[in-house]
């Protein structure tokens, strides 16, 4: 942590504890299949540390034992081969070699072969984040952009002093249960990306236009980081996340109380409208606080301004075009920028719509 | 071994580098001699300019947080980085530098067998680096050296003349590739049957084959791309209604191929150095040279390891694991043939014995972990982690990168004519050796842990080895800078070569150093094996 202080990364506010406290063991295993790849793991370091042994042993050794004398050069051998040995170095290595295949084989099978009573979870990547979504739990989603505010935004609420527990909704990108196999499909709206849980040792690409599937079981309560791990630009970094598992039991309540996105009680419109914005992910595009465009334009002062469109005409932001712009964003495109929004019909109902609207007039 | 008239009665010739003068002596030269010389000061320039941007972004990974680079910087050096470390360094680096200056000689040759396609293709290649820089001020590329769609179809940035510039650098490989393959066949000196050939030129040829082969898909693969990108053509990208998957099919049916091409000219450097240091013939010539070949053909079998989860079908992947390790059994048959060649040898330890020695090491390591990666359950987990980057720059790196400076050493005296310091060189050799494996060795454990590659920041539980790792790379560059230095030195104060300063028996070592425009005064005969040196003991010869 030494020079920590030059900026907070975005990967730090996951705020999971550290999943392994030794950097040389082996990372814990919290799936049925961590623990079947970490035996052929073990038994492939082995192998392959009797393997270097050997090599480095037997250079070792002649390197001492045939050391050039201090002058001139001793007689060398004058062997040129062995008919007998390069059969033996040959054929051994390539047993060895038909059991990691074949024992790789059968753990790659395994893992993209769901039982048929595994929990089905939806996973979308879209440039930086991910959307869970469980078609067995209506209205169940997750988003990992709600979990974490953007590195920029947390140095500007740093240098203002606000930075605190309470200014970040901190919610799950995954929630799953222990015991109970859960399937994950996974797509891209986007580029590529990659869903990867270490602590499950699983990964699969999120394709654009196709489905990928993989499946796991959690055997460990906690919670634990996941990452994006194909390349997908700018925030590829900060494409993180954490996966919450909990008891079975636990499981729908923990559901139903991370995917709650209600007014509280004595909360204005407003700010209510500020967490259904922190909940859309809004931020990855928009920028609330200066004109910069990011993705989308800034959406400071949208309020009232009157925008040009790629069509050629002007329009007037009112509080239809903004409920346009979050259910069918893809109608009218500022000019200057590419037809990148997703929509959110389906995810946000009226209520949700009403606040952002008294939201983004706050924004000046 | 080989007989060749004394040339005592010779009136003296100056050498390649005194033959001719003045700058376009040099532009419009055809000698491979020169050529090779020209590859190799342009691939040493692209290797430290991709090596400082090494060093930055080993340096930016210091903390977990932002230091000195913002997330679009970064992705920009690492492209830049990889791209060029491939394209414009390692792919040229031991072919078309070492290669063209040592091929016809150890041939016996005059020259190559087209000494005006060598020229062209040096050109080709100056074009193509010259598209490549000029990305730098049309705002970059972000795509990592793979330039994976859809991604790179829709960013923004120089995409178009990066991937326009691999393709004409394609064209200077296979023009190199047709050329050397010609040579061997044709240009072998009297008596040089294919076995008695040195390895060196049967891994050049083998590379030389995969260039031809390969490097037309490669072509093919960016200029579909470029279609894309400028007239919207829908090849890869879905939002067209093409299939990214596909792209990468494309990419690694050359790419694979291409890290063959990247380390089987090392694989050719390895068996000189560790026989003419030595002083032993080679163990089991056959093997080496016919698992070079044999490599060459299953590596053109195998490009789909590197989308185990990319969402091709489960079955490909099966069949793509299976031939990987198909390709892991010639490569082990190798190592043992090195190492049973020190067996009852009389070994110096001279600068570029110390690099052969390291190589089997450094080498063994990036070998072995493939192993890792091609079992296709333990793939799942370490694909796209720091496991990857630690494997493959042990190939790159310590394999053929420490090749290529031992070789380089080697042969610094018959290229240059000038000796280099052996106490300065086995300094360096150490701090690479040692700085390389502090940057290198922790990241195997990075990816163990789930550390993804192509991350600027990264959660502060990996700091631990992400800080022993840079400390590693600060050495490994130390080193480095150390060898550049001392080899400069020697090219004005260092000791004159003689014609065959270490006592070897290939053919570049039967003329003077550095040597004579036309390489040598009679065309020389070959008798033997270019092994076959006068220490070993025939008196009581069995095996
Ligand atoms: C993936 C990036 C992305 C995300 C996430 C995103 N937007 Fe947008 N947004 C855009 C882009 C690009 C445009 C401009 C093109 C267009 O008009 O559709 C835009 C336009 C807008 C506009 C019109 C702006 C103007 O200047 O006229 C509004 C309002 C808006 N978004 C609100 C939101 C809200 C609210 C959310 C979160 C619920 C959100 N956006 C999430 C990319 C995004
Ligand atoms: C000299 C010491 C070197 C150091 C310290 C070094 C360091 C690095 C680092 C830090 C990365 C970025 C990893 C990431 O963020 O994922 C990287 C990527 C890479 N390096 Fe090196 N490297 C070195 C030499 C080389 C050499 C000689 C090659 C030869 C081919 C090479 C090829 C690559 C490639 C292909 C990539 C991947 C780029 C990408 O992801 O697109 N490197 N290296
Ligand atoms: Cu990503
Ligand atoms: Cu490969």
């Amino acid at each position: 942590m030494i020079l920590g202080l030059f900026g907070a990364p975005k990967a730090d506010m996951v705020g999971t504890e550290q999943m392994s406290a030794d950097p040389w063991a082996l990372l814990p295993a919290a799936s049925t299949n961590a623990q079947a790849i970490d035996t052929l793991y073990v038994f492939i370091t082995a192998l392959c540390g009797i393997s270097m042994l050997g090599v480095v042993g037997a250079q070792v050794y002649f390197m001492w034992k045939y050391k050039k004398p201090a002058n001139g050069h001793r007689k060398t051998s004058p062997i040129t081969h062995n008919g007998r040995l390069e059969f033996i170095w040959s054929a051994i290595p390539a047993l060895f070699m038909i059991v990691l295949f074949a024992w790789g084989e059968i753990g790659f099978v395994e893992q993209f072969s769901p039982p048929p009573d595994a929990i089905n979870v939806r996973v979308t990547g879209q440039k930086w984040d991910w959307t869970v979504e469980y078609p067995d739990y209506p209205g169940a989603v997750l988003s990992s952009s709600s979990a974490v505010p953007t590195e920029e935004q947390q140095k500007q609420l740093q240098a203002a002093g606000e930075w605190g527990e309470d200014i970040i909704d901190r919610k799950p990108t995954l929630i799953v249960p222990t015991g109970v196999p859960v399937r994950l499909t996974l797509t891209s709206k986007d580029v590529i990306h990659s869903f990867y849980i270490p602590v499950f040792r699983l990964k699969r690409d999120a394709v654009p236009g196709r489905y990928t599937t993989y499946w796991f079981e959690a055997t460990q309560e906690g919670e634990f980081p996941l990452f994006c791990a194909e390349y997908c630009g700018d925030e590829h970094s900060s494409m993180i996340g954490y996966v919450k598992v909990v008891s079975a039991e636990q499981f729908e309540v923990e559901l139903k109380e991370a995917t709650k996105l209600e007014q509280k009680d004595a909360e204005s419109l407003a700010d209510f409208g500020k967490r259904v914005f922190d909940r859309g992910g809004c931020k990855t595009c928009h920028n609330i606080d200066n004109d910069e465009a990011k993705t989308g334009p800034s959406l400071k002062g949208i309020w009232g301004r009157s925008e040009q469109l790629t069509d050629g005409s002007t329009i007037t932001a009112d509080d239809n075009y903004i409920r346009e712009s979050v259910l069918d964003p893809n109608a009218k495109i500022v000019s200057g920028f590419s037809p990148q929004m997703p929509s959110f019909a389906g995810r946000f109902n009226d209520e949700h719509i009403t606040a952002l609207i008294e939201y983004l007039k706050t924004l000046k | 071994m080989a007989h060749h008239p004394a040339h005592a009665d010779h009136a003296p010739e100056p050498d390649y580098i005194r033959a001719k003068k003045g700058i376009m002596s040099w532009l419009v030269t055809v000698d491979h001699k020169r050529l090779g010389l020209m590859y190799l000061a342009s691939v040493l320039f692209f290797f430290l300019v991709a090596g400082i941007l090494a060093i930055a972004l080993r340096t930016e990974l210091f903390t977990p947080g932002q230091d000195f680079m913002s997330a679009q910087t970064y992705n920009k050096v690492f492209t830049l980085h990889g791209a060029i470390m491939v394209f414009l360094f390692i792919i040229p680096s031991v072919p078309a530098a070492m290669g063209n200056f040592l091929l016809p000689l150890m041939l016996g040759a005059k020259d190559v067998a087209f000494p005006k396609l060598n020229l062209l293709s040096f050109y080709v290649f100056s074009v193509a680096a010259i598209m490549f820089i000029s990305t730098l001020v049309m705002g970059s590329i972000d795509t990592g050296w793979t330039f994976y769609t859809p991604y790179s179809t829709a960013t923004g940035g120089a995409a178009t003349m990066a991937v326009f510039a691999v393709f004409v650098a394609g064209f200077s490989s296979i023009l190199t590739g047709v050329n050397f393959v010609v040579t061997v066949h044709r240009m072998r000196a009297p008596g040089q049957t294919w076995d008695r050939l040195p390895l060196f030129v049967w891994a050049i040829y083998a590379t030389a084959v995969i260039q031809v082969l390969a490097t037309p898909v490669l072509a093919i693969t960016v200029l579909l791309l470029g279609l894309e990108r400028i007239f919207g053509v829908g090849i890869f990208d879905p939002a067209l209604g093409g299939d990214p998957v596909l792209f990468q099919h494309f990419f690694w049916f050359y790419s694979h191929p291409a890290v063959y091409i990247m380390i089987l000219p090392g694989f050719g450097i390895i068996s000189e150095l560790l026989t003419v240091h030595s002083r032993k013939h080679i163990f089991g010539y056959k093997a080496i040279a016919l698992s070079s070949v044999a490599i060459a053909i299953i590596s053109f079998l195998v490009w789909g390891h590197h989308m185990f989860v990319s969402g091709q079908s489960e079955l490909a992947g099966i069949v793509f694991s299976f031939l990987t390790f198909a390709v892991a059994v010639p490569t082990a048959i190798k190592v043992f043939s090195w190492v049973a060649t020190l067996y009852k040898g009389s070994i110096s330890y001279t600068t570029p014995m110390w690099y052969g020695l390291m190589f089997l090491w450094t080498f063994t390591i990036g070998g072995l972990t493939g192993l890792y990666l091609g079992t296709l359950s333990i793939d799942v987990h370490l694909h796209d982690t720091y496991f990857v980057v630690a494997h493959f720059h042990y190939v790159m790196v310590g394999g053929t990168v420490v090749a290529f400076i031992g070789g380089l050493h080697h042969w610094w005296g018959k290229m240059t004519g000038k000796m280099y310091n052996e106490k300065a060189g086995a300094i360096g050799a150490l701090l690479v050796f040692v700085g390389f494996n502090g940057t290198f060795l922790t990241q195997f454990f990075l990816g163990h842990q789930g550390m993804p590659r192509r991350y600027y920041a990264y959660l502060s539980e990996y700091q631990f080895l992400h800080q022993i790792s840079t400390i590693g790379s600060w050495i490994l560059a130390a080193g480095l800078l150390w060898t550049m230095i001392y080899l400069l030195h020697s090219l004005w104060y260092g000791e004159k070569a003689t014609g065959n300063y270490w006592n070897a028996t290939s053919l570049e070592w039967h003329t003077q150093s550095p040597p004579i425009e036309h390489n040598f005064h009679d065309t020389p005969h070959v008798t033997g094996s270019p092994y076959d040196f006068p220490e070993i003991d025939k008196s009581g010869a069995t095996h």
